[in-house]
């Protein structure tokens, strides 16, 4: 994982995401699932590409159930673009490329 | 022989002017079977192996989003899906294939040599090895697109651990359903199969381990005609195919496994294909209808579908391209290497 990628608990979420002065990018995965590691490498290039406009944050859906219950989240990955400890409208679901998660991003992306 | 390279080269983003060799389109058993050969006859095939999603339209294929995989010769104890396609891809890997982790968006095979584009990147090849696999069929149903990820799933390995002590419905009567189900019974309080016929289409062995399982229900002569609930799966609806009666069957979670559609819509105009939409190919071969341009795996056959006879078409398909190549290239013959001892 990319350094430019954050860690989420239960514990630290709500802290985290309102700390944030960029839109936060949570992927809500977990370990055994095929499409969450295969969109992992993806978005670690977007993480390092977009460091200082995006912050990329990883929940572990097996370890951290409130944030996963609280947010609905019925099927992994699904990642959830947050602005200021709120959800946007972005919410993908399913494994993309990275063109498809950069066009989805994009209204909440400064330009280039 | 080289020592082993235990390490796997991270996909190289390359856009290469000259001509290929052989690009294989697809990702699959079919796909890296004939980079392996493709890639130990000194060919430097390149693979476009798709790109991530959580469909079977994917890097790797069908095998991803599956469990333990029982017949795959040489794995007497099972082998995980991912785990096996990610051994597929080291082993073309280790005899230099390269890959992309890309689309293919266009093709023209009207003149040699052919040209591919990933977008408005372009690629050209002496020939190609189709092995776009098939995808799952969806229901076709509005609800599909507003229930998909709330309580819809394509991926029971993903979505499973999602449904504890819920009732799930499956749809179809295939292998594939079967095996979801089965998986499913892991979480779920009850797991319904709803089929369209009065029994199941899967092996024996699958239909047996459904049958005695006290977890799974079945719902015969049903169709499913809605999946119900706004913002999350509440149930579905089902008709009786042979009274046409509708009723309600409560789920919170509906997975749907009711077959493939084979991915050739790419290959319009310029591929045969059959009233299904399977390539058609030369009867005992990998040759398709236009010269250099070979076919393999599940995008060719709707009679095996297993990995392992996707595999041995792959095999075949990268033989008849280094005879076809050995044939037909215009370039020096040394520039293909040495002809390979099989």
């Amino acid at each position: 994982m990319s350094e430019n990628v954050t860690t989420l608990t239960d514990a630290s979420f709500d802290e985290v995401l309102r700390a944030s002065g960029e839109p936060v990018l949570v992927d809500f995965w977990a370990e055994w699932c095929g499409p969450c590691r295969a969109v992992g490498p993806v978005l670690d290039e977007i993480a390092t590409e977009r460091a200082g406009s995006l912050l990329v944050a990883k929940l572990n859906v097996d370890d951290n159930p409130v944030a996963t219950q609280r947010f609905e989240v019925q099927s992994i990955p699904t990642m959830i673009l947050f602005r200021d400890g709120e959800p946007t409208e972005v919410r993908i679901v399913g494994a993309k490329s990275k063109s498809q998660l950069l066009a989805a991003l994009q209204p909440h992306l400064p330009e280039g | 022989m080289v020592s082993t390279s235990s390490a796997v080269e991270p996909p190289r983003k390359v856009v290469v002017s000259s001509v290929h060799n052989v690009v294989i389109i697809g990702s699959g058993p079919a796909g890296l079977t004939a980079a392996i050969y493709a890639a130990r006859a000194n060919l430097h095939p390149l693979i476009i192996e798709g790109e991530p999603s959580s469909t079977v339209d994917q890097p790797g294929g069908q095998l991803m989003l599956t469990t333990e995989v029982e017949n795959f010769p040489g794995f007497p104890e099972g082998i995980m899906g991912p785990e096996l396609m990610q051994r597929f891809r080291s082993q073309a890997a280790r005899f230099g294939a390269d890959f992309l982790t890309a689309r293919v968006s266009k093709v023209d095979f009207s003149e040699r040599p052919f040209t591919l584009w990933i977008d408005d990147d372009m690629y050209r090849a002496h020939s190609v090895i189709v092995s776009t696999g098939a995808r799952s069929r969806m229901l076709g149903l509005e609800a599909e697109q507003r229930l998909l990820g709330h309580g819809l799933s394509t991926c029971a390995t993903c979505d499973g651990f999602f449904f504890k002590e819920q009732e799930i419905v499956v749809v179809g009567g295939g292998d594939s359903a079967v095996e979801e189900a089965t998986f499913l019974t892991k979480f779920a309080s009850k797991v319904t199969i709803v089929h369209r016929r009065d029994e199941l289409r899967a092996s024996k062995i699958m239909r047996e381990r459904a049958l005695r399982n006290p977890k799974i229900d079945f719902r015969w002569n049903a169709e499913v005609i809605d999946i119900l609930g706004e913002t999350k799966v509440e149930g579905v609806l089902v008709r009786d195919t042979r009274t046409g009666l509708e009723d309600k069957l409560d789920a919170t979670g509906v997975f749907v496994a009711i077959g493939h559609i084979p991915n050739t819509s790419l290959f319009a105009g310029h591929l045969d294909m059959d009233d299904h939409g399977y390539l058609r190919t030369s009867p005992g071969g990998t040759a398709t209808n236009v010269d250099g341009v070979f076919a393999c795996g599940d995008v060719q056959d709707s009679t095996y579908r297993q990995a392992i006879t996707a595999a041995g078409s792959g095999c075949a398909a990268a033989i008849d391209v280094e005879r076809w190549l050995e044939a037909n290239h215009e370039e020096p013959a040394d520039a293909l290497g040495t002809p390979t001892d099989w």
